[in-house]
Order: C-alpha cells, then sequence, then structure tokens
C-alpha cells in the first residue's frame, strides 16, 4: 500500500484533532460540501456485480431456509474467534465477514445462552455441549444476571404485557463506536490514549471508578484484538489509513469487532458517509482513483453492511420483525457553523440503492433540513419514490436541541453525539393499556391481576373525563417508577457480563449516557381521552366487574386531523409521561429520554391490550410509533403530518416516529412533480417541527401479490416505525397491519 | 364509531350560516387541483349530474357538514409551509360557487394570510356572489363537460350556455385558469368537438393550461352504494391511444397540455 508522501496527495487540514481523538474537528476542517445534483454519479463495477449476485444468492437461500443459511454451534463469537471469511476474495475491493463464510451466524450467549441454544435448536442445529454446559455452569449471562434482580413487581408487569421488548434476554444495542477513529488514528494512537485515560482515574476508588477502571481495561484488550482481527485480513490497522480503500476498509474493520462481539438490537454505523468523503475526495483530486472507484467502494462497504446477522430465536420476531440489524447510517444534515455535510459520498451511498437494489440495510436516514441544497433534496426524494429505502430526520430540530451536529442516529430515530455520548435502550411500556389500569381500579383488564394500588374505582360506568384523568396520572406514576427500576436493573447487569467492550473502545471514557425509555399506544389514548371529553363513554363490564367494553355515543375528533382539541391530548400526555419517568433516580446518572416508537411491537402490544374507550376492539394493533390510528386521519397526508409535528421534541428526545405510505399517483403524474411534491412534504414537514418521517412511495396491490409470491419480491423494501424491513419477511400478522395502515391514495 | 369530520368548534357557531360551510370532505394533500399541494376542500351539491361523476355523494345540496371557515382557515395556515411550489388552497365539489357568498369570506381570509386560492368550478352559476368571489380568485380550474350544448345536457343535465359565458366573463376580467376535459370514451371523445372546443377557446390569453382528465371508474360503486343508476357501466377507461389522440389534438389549439 502506497504511504500519503508516496501517493503526492495533500496533506490534510490540521487542528486540534491532531493533538486529541476529535473526529468532528477533523471533519469540519477539511470536508468538502457539494451543492451540485447526482449527475456525476456511476453504476456498479464489475467486481461489484459478481460480488452482489453471490450475495443474492446467499440471501435466497436463507429465505429458502427458514431465514437463517448456516450456524456456526461451536465457537463463541469474539473479535478474533473466526479465520477470514470471503465472499469472492478477488473481487472484493473491501474485506472482512463475521464468520468464515457468508451469512453463516456465530454464537454470542453472553447477553442470554438459553436463547441462543433455543434459536440453534428452532434451525434444527445443536449448540455445541461444551459451550452449553460452560453456561450452565461457570459463565453467568446478562440475562441470568437481570433475573436474579428483578422484583416480582416487575416479572408481573412483564409477564403482562405493561412492559414490553425489554432488552433482558437479548443485547440492549444502541452505542454506536465512533468507527472513524480507527481510519484517522489507528489502533496504537488509540490504545496510547486509553492507557492514559485509565492512568487518570485514580481514587477515591467509589464503586463507579473502580468499574470504570475496569470498563476502560477491557476497551484496551479489545483494541489489541482489533489489531490482531487486521492481521488475520493482512490489515495495519495500528497506523492511520492512508488512502481512501484503506479508510473504508479501517472503518468497516471497527464496526466488524463490535459485530463480531455484540448481537445489540440495533448496532448503528453512526455518520461516516461525510468523514469517508474526504479520504476520497483527496484520492479523487490527486487522480489516485476514479469515480467509478469511489463508488465501487461504497458500493462494496454497502454490501458488506447489507450480509451482517445476527442469531436470533423467533420470538423475536413479535418485536423486531425482517431480521434487522439497524446498520443506522446518518447522512446530509448541517454545522453549527451554518454549513453543511452533503458530500458526493451523501450521494454514493444513497446510490447505492440503485446499484445494488432497494433494502432494508443499512438504514439509510437522511439528515434534513430544508437549507439543504437542492440538488440532494431531490435526489433524496427520488431514492425515495423508488426505493421506499430511506428515513428522514429533522437536523435543524436535533442540532438546536441537542447542541451537537457530529451524531448519528441510534437504532430507529435517536440522536447521539458520535464518541461522545451513549445510550441505555429501554424499549417500551404499553401506554394504552395503563390508561386502562385507570378504569379497571389499578388491575389488568384481560387478566384481573391486580398491577397497581391506589387507583380508586370509577364512581360512575358514564366515564368522566376529569375522573379518568387523575386515575390515569395514578397509574402513569407507578408504571413509570417499575419501568425506571427495570431500567437500571438491566443496565446494570448488561454492563456487567456484557459489556460492550469493542465499541466503547472507539468512545471516549466515561461519555455522557441517555436512558431511552419509550411508550407505545399513544395515538389510542389521544382519541380515548378525546371520546371521553367529546362523546358519551359508558363502560361495560363483564362478570368480574371488568370494563371489556365501552358504548360510544356522539362524535369525537380524532388524533390525525389537525385537530387541536384531540391533538393537544397527544401533546399533554407525552409531557406528562415523561415527566414520571424523570422523576427517578436512574443508573449511571443518565439522563433521561424517551421516544414514541414501535419497531413492529405495535401488533403484539396490541394483541395484548384490551378494548379501548376510541372503540377500538381488543387486540387490534396499535398504530405505529406517533402515527395516528389507521383510517382515522381522514383528512388526508398533511393534515396527519401537521398533527404528528404538534409533539414536542422536548418531551420526547429519544424520537418520534411518523410512517407515511403513498401510492405513487398520489405525489403526482410525473416524477419531476412526485419529486417535487415530496421535497416539499419534507420541507414543510420538518419546518412544522416534526422529527422523524419514515416515507414509503408503494401501491398496496403490490404488497398483497408480495404476501401471495414472496419469491417474486426478495428486495421489496418497506419502512415499517424507524427502520425499513424486507416485506417479505415479516409474519402475516405484520403484513396484514401494514396494509391497514393509512395509505394516501386520493388522487 | 364514527370518525368524524366533526371539529368541536362547530357547536359554537352552529346555525351561523355565513361562518360556516356545507362540505363533504377535506383532502390536505391535493395534487391533482391547481399547482403545488393544495388543501381541498370538497363542497357539498352540484346543479350537474354527470353521468360518470366520480363522486356522485356530493351531489345533493345540504347533506355534507356544516364546517366552520375559522378552522379552514387555520387548518389552511397551518399547510403554509406545505406551499412552496404554489400550493394553496382550493374550492372544489359539488359545486362551490352554489356558496359562494360565504366562500367570499373564505378567500378573503385567505388572502390576508397570502395563501394562493384556486376555484374549481363547472361554470353554472354567475352571480354577484361569485364576480365578487373572482375578485380573490387566484386561478380558476373551469370544468367544460362538453362544447356541445345538447351532448353537454345529456352528460350533465343542464346546457352549456352558462358554463361558455363563465368563459367569456373570465375573459373579460382577464382571470387566469386552466381548462379541464374530462374524457370519457365514446361519451366526450369524438375528435369533431374536441377540435370545435379548440377552436372555441384557442383566443383565450388568460387560458394557461388544458387538463385533460381520464376517465376512470372508481366511483361506480358510490352510485350503487347510493342507491343509483350508474349509467356507464358498459364504458371502460381510456386506452393510451384515446388519450393520445385527444392529447395531440388539444395540442394544435393550447400551449400547455397535460394529462391527469
Amino acid at each position: 500500500m502506497l504511504t500519503v508522501e508516496e501517493n503526492q496527495v495533500k496533506p490534510f487540514v490540521g487542528g486540534v484533532w491532531k493533538d486529541e481523538i476529535n473526529v468532528r474537528n477533523f471533519v469540519l476542517n477539511n470536508i468538502s460540501s457539494y451543492d451540485g445534483d447526482s449527475t456525476f454519479l456511476c453504476g456498479p463495477s464489475e467486481k461489484t456485480k459478481v460480488l452482489f449476485d453471490i450475495c443474492m444468492d446467499a440471501v435466497k437461500e436463507e429465505l429458502a431456509n427458514n431465514g437463517v443459511r448456516s450456524i456456526d454451534p461451536n465457537t463463541i463469537s469474539r473479535i478474533t474467534s473466526h479465520a477470514a471469511g470471503y465472499i469472492s476474495q478477488e473481487h472484493e475491493v473491501i474485506v472482512g465477514l463475521q464468520t468464515e463464510e457468508l451469512l453463516r451466524r456465530a454464537m454470542k450467549p453472553y447477553g442470554g445462552h438459553r436463547i441462543v441454544e433455543k434459536a440453534c435448536a428452532e434451525h434444527g442445529v445443536k449448540m455445541n455441549p461444551q459451550v452449553k454446559e460452560m453456561f450452565d455452569k461457570y459463565v453467568k449471562s446478562h440475562n441470568d444476571g437481570v433475573f436474579d434482580a428483578y422484583t416480582a413487581e416487575i416479572r408481573k408487569f412483564r409477564s403482562l404485557g405493561f412492559l414490553t421488548g425489554l432488552p433482558d434476554n437479548y443485547a440492549r444495542g444502541r452505542i454506536i463506536g465512533d468507527y472513524r477513529r480507527l481510519a484517522l488514528y489507528g489502533i496504537d494512537r488509540l490504545i496510547e490514549q486509553k492507557v492514559a485515560d485509565l492512568d487518570g482515574l485514580t481514587g477515591p476508588m467509589t464503586d463507579a471508578r473502580i468499574r470504570l477502571r475496569e470498563e476502560v481495561s477491557e476497551q484496551i484488550k479489545a483494541l489489541k484484538e482489533i489489531k490482531i482481527l487486521g492481521e488475520i485480513y493482512g490489515l495495519e490497522l495500528g497506523r492511520p489509513a492512508n488512502n481512501a480503500q484503506e479508510a473504508v476498509q479501517w472503518v468497516y474493520m471497527a464496526y466488524l469487532a463490535a459485530v463480531k462481539e455484540q448481537d445489540g438490537a440495533a448496532m448503528s454505523l453512526g455518520n461516516v458517509s461525510s468523514f469517508l468523503d474526504i479520504y476520497i475526495e483527496r484520492d479523487l483530486q490527486a487522480g489516485v482513483i476514479d469515480e467509478a472507484e469511489a463508488q465501487e467502494l461504497i458500493d462494496q462497504l454497502v454490501l458488506k453492511l447489507r450480509m451482517v446477522r445476527h442469531l436470533r430465536m423467533e420470538a423475536y420476531n413479535d418485536i423486531f420483525a425482517g431480521d434487522p440489524t439497524w446498520v443506522t447510517e446518518a447522512i446530509g444534515g448541517g454545522t453549527m457553523n451554518g454549513g453543511h455535510k452533503v458530500t458526493k459520498n451523501s450521494f454514493r451511498f444513497l446510490q447505492t440503492l440503485y446499484n445494488l437494489g432497494p433494502s432494508p440495510e443499512p438504514n439509510m436516514t437522511v439528515l434534513w433540513s430544508p437549507s439543504l441544497p437542492q440538488g440532494f433534496k431531490e435526489f433524496c426524494a427520488k431514492v425515495s419514490v423508488d426505493t421506499s429505502s430511506i428515513q428522514y430526520e429533522n437536523d435543524d430540530l436535533m442540532r438546536a436541541v441537542r447542541g451537537s451536529d457530529d451524531y448519528g442516529i441510534a437504532c430507529c430515530v435517536s440522536h447521539q453525539e458520535i464518541g461522545k455520548q451513549i445510550q441505555f435502550f429501554g424499549a417500551r411500556t404499553n401506554l394504552a393499556k395503563t390508561l386502562l389500569l385507570a378504569l379497571n381500579g389499578g388491575k389488568c383488564e384481560i387478566t384481573g391481576v391486580q398491577v397497581i394500588d391506589g387507583v380508586p374505582a370509577l364512581k360512575s360506568n358514564e366515564l368522566n373525563f376529569d375522573e379518568v384523568m387523575a386515575n390515569f396520572k395514578i397509574a402513569m406514576t407507578e408504571v413509570a417508577r417499575v419501568y425506571v427500576e427495570s431500567m437500571n436493573i438491566i443496565h446494570y447487569m448488561h454492563d456487567k457480563y456484557y459489556y460492550e467492550r469493542a465499541q466503547m473502545a472507539l468512545v471516549d471514557t466515561d461519555p455522557k449516557v441517555n436512558v431511552a425509555y419509550g411508550i407505545a399506544g399513544l395515538s389510542i389514548v389521544a382519541d380515548s381521552l378525546s371520546a371521553i371529553k367529546n362523546a358519551k363513554v359508558t363502560a361495560i363490564r363483564n362478570e368480574d366487574g371488568l370494563v371489556v367494553d365501552y358504548k360510544i355515543e356522539g362524535e369525537f375528533p380524532c388524533y390525525g386531523n389537525d385537530d387541536d382539541n384531540v391533538d393537544q391530548l397527544a401533546v399533554d400526555i407525552t409531557a406528562q409521561f415523561n415527566k414520571h419517568l424523570a422523576a427517578y433516580p436512574t443508573y449511571k446518572n443518565s439522563e433521561p429520554t424517551m421516544s414514541i416508537l414501535t419497531i413492529t411491537s405495535n401488533v403484539t402490544y396490541g394483541h395484548k391490550t384490551g378494548a379501548t374507550p376510541d372503540g377500538r376492539a381488543k387486540g387490534v394493533a396499535f398504530a405505529p410509533g406517533a402515527n395516528p390510528m389507521h383510517g382515522r386521519d381522514t383528512h388526508g397526508a398533511i393534515a396527519s403530518l401537521n398533527s404528528v409535528a404538534k409533539l414536542n421534541y422536548e418531551d420526547a428526545l429519544d424520537g418520534i416516529s411518523n410512517t407515511m405510505s403513498m401510492v405513487p399517483k398520489t405525489l403526482g403524474n410525473d416524477e419531476s412533480t412526485r419529486v417535487r411534491n415530496l421535497t416539499a412534504v419534507l420541507d414543510g414537514y420538518f419546518s412544522r417541527g416534526g422529527h422523524h418521517l419514515n416515507v414509503n412511495v408503494l401501491n398496496k396491490e403490490l404488497l398483497v401479490d408480495a404476501m401471495e409470491h414472496p419469491e417474486n419480491y426478495p428486495q421489496l423494501t418497506i419502512r415499517v416505525s424507524g427502520y425499513a424491513v424486507n416485506f417479505v419477511k415479516l409474519s402475516r400478522d405484520q403484513q396484514m397491519e401494514v396494509l391497514s395502515r393509512s395509505f394516501f391514495d386520493k388522487i | 364509531m364514527n370518525n368524524s369530520l366533526k371539529s368541536a368548534t362547530l357547536e359554537a357557531h352552529h346555525g351561523v350560516k355565513e361562518e360556516v360551510l356545507n362540505i363533504h370532505s377535506i383532502e390536505t394533500f391535493g395534487t391533482y387541483d391547481g399547482p403545488g399541494i393544495r388543501y381541498v376542500l370538497f363542497l357539498q351539491g352540484c346543479p350537474f349530474e354527470c353521468l360518470y361523476c366520480a363522486n356522485p355523494d356530493t351531489m345533493n345540496f345540504g347533506e355534507g357538514k356544516d364546517y366552520d371557515i375559522n378552522q379552514i382557515v387555520k387548518e389552511a395556515t397551518n399547510m403554509k409551509a406545505y406551499y412552496a411550489n404554489g400550493g394553496g388552497v382550493t374550492v372544489s365539489g359539488g359545486e362551490p360557487c352554489c356558496q359562494a357568498k360565504q366562500l367570499i369570506k373564505l378567500f378573503k381570509r385567505l388572502k390576508e394570510e397570502g395563501i394562493h386560492t384556486a376555484l374549481d368550478t363547472n361554470g353554472h352559476v354567475l352571480n354577484h356572489y361569485v364576480k365578487e368571489l373572482l375578485e380573490t380568485t387566484d386561478l380558476v380550474l373551469l370544468d367544460v363537460k362538453h362544447i356541445d350544448a345538447a351532448i353537454h345536457e345529456k352528460v350533465t343535465g343542464r346546457g352549456n350556455e352558462k358554463t361558455l359565458a363563465f368563459a367569456q366573463y373570465l375573459k373579460e376580467i382577464n382571470k387566469p385558469f386552466w381548462l379541464r376535459y374530462v374524457l370519457v370514451p365514446s361519451l366526450t371523445d369524438d375528435p369533431k368537438y374536441l377540435h370545435d372546443l379548440g377552436e372555441y377557446f384557442r383566443g383565450f390569453d388568460n387560458l394557461l393550461k388544458l387538463e385533460i382528465q381520464p376517465y376512470h371508474k372508481l366511483g361506480e360503486h358510490k352510485w350503487e352504494h347510493l342507491g343509483k343508476e350508474y349509467a356507464l357501466k358498459d364504458t371502460s377507461e381510456n386506452t393510451p391511444e384515446q388519450i393520445s389522440l385527444a392529447k395531440s389534438i388539444f395540442e394544435q389549439y393550447f400551449k400547455e397540455v397535460v394529462v391527469n
């Protein structure tokens, strides 16, 4: 490999990044923002096409084999556990697989070994008895630790469906390593820094200080192992990357180490595209590579990211459907000094959706601002219209409120400053079911089990708004308390038994921590309260006195029609529950944040929830995320967007997910009109303070056909709440829920 | 359960008919009724009974919901951020000119907010209210159902004299308008009459665009639902050839012809 000097490329602009670990400073000092259009882009190279065909065949085999191509049941996956793996070595300009073989899944039993054993068994594979014995007898997992500490109350909340999807038997994920650091600094320099940090961590030896010293020591070990991982592939990761190819390769190796060690629910890539552009642009200027080669690097990186797999048991599909990995990459956005981070590489990342076809992964997230260059905005809109594979987030809002312009998106929608901050993921609580506690004297509406104390019985079957609100407040206080307690236990144990040393090695020592709570069922709660307030709602009880249904007389406005009479209820409830969550102490003094995001669990939450006062029948799926309930946003797409945009980001700093589906014709008659209109929708939604938007542009008929003939749609991608999935990988229930959503189809 | 259109603010104004419009529905993401993204208000009631009407449930007067003008202004104002590409408010129907008196108030308020206004009309009503309404109308979408009076009556139940007089008035006040023409196979697509339409309107400098609206059968089930007979049961949707023929004829007369 040529060195910088031999390449005759110009040296990078210096800055504080030379003296300290500070990738942001490097990016701001060296970025070449791009204001042009997409005409410079290239198609896939011959090498990429060869690899793509091999990968597509492997993916088809995987689909045909119940979703798993093969499993390694013998080796516990660690950074250096597996020998080098290739797709077709001579065609790979970027190398590295999680195991020796494409799509072969590895065991990561530290989260919970019984889960891994079950996942193996579900695919007819037997976990190596030695591994099983090791975990049965000698090694404790995160899952073991959590259940040792869980209270009876938390178990009750969990089993009755008030708290669901908690990361207590799988890895929490959501931590984003600053994978760029490996390329910019090389391992040796990073170790040097961490050793210095460790030396500075002296007494008094409190619990926190001892824990941090142990964590940093683990990080240093991980860095040393990443260097060995490089050697396995013949890469000199000890030093910084010297050129574009190395920069892409180094970043990928850092990410690969993370997904070899961990199977976190969501393991985002961060914000690497604008960083990598700096190396690519330098090589392009020096004539070392051409545009086709630049695209080849990104295509091959993206193809590798698409091949990341974790071993999951089938039940996991209920909460996170479609085998997602959430390799979320944040693209574009602005800088604090008024510039923007759209580069040619922002376009190249999106171009992979043409060169390699639509795909859920990596989870392409455009950090949108109406002030971004028009050429980029229109290219994004075009890619959305063509592939439904992009999600958008409000960069102006996040930059202003979170005070950072160097951030990635953790998992689906959550802001995370890269390398400076991490997040403790907390799944979500069922707010609709919490409302039903308020109507049933604190009893579960389905089982009759007393869940919380202190909620008075209703004075009358005709629901009174003030009385219901008073009871609901008591229920929210109690649910929030138990939720926070469960999170504290989970993250204490995750740090203890399944610490993310490879990722944390690429994050500042002692970073800021957010704890990320979530709620499901907001639109149900808002509409229910609206019904109680504006119509006459009478509770219908079963023989045990539990409220199981409602008689609704009169009309009431529904959330999703830009009507303050109901939208304000959604705003208020969000603010209230967020305050309840913030009232309790947290593990590692993490800062509480809350999301309105369901992933695909809106279906399973619905199954576990009785009839609600808005007229929703027992078992019916919730709307996803912060979306209005299916079919109730009768005034069309913009009124629906305007309702959701009223929710205050400050009350839900972990993110407010909104998913919009429309048929292509609705957007306009021809491509240029569709692109223009979608651009206007995005500008409009975000300038009104909306936080996140998934955009699907497809026909319902296409989805129906894909349900009947999945084999014809291996790449059909659809955005759900905060991520994208292959539609054919969803369960039938989940597919039906997607079809029942409001498709804006007026023409 | 009734997912009501109704707004609670309505209660306070009920009975004060000047402050409400009788509406069929609202579509906040209109992309076919005027430029850009539009807040489209479909008003209830129409003097025509077009054989191909896709929304026959808008025909009868008084059967819609009374909707407060203040609420409409508020919703339309909330959409300003989406009007970047020339968007705004379109009133359609039904026949909006039948509620022109109330629309005057609405359009005045919208113009105060700097919002683009469009009136989608069949041109059958031109009284002093409509003339006043046109003062605050930025763009008219004039639906001419047929150029031949007899066939027009067959299609709509009424003659086209008033519609053509409406067009003449637009010319007189030099009000910009788009001509909209529903192309129904064997009912309204005879090339002779397409040429006649072209000849009639070719000298209108205020005519900016002609929109061909291909025939579709999406409204058929609504006729059945209303217990009315759908006269065009046996009519098929246009073939691409029929559409391009009509387009090529109109292009001989108008500078911009688009197919919706």
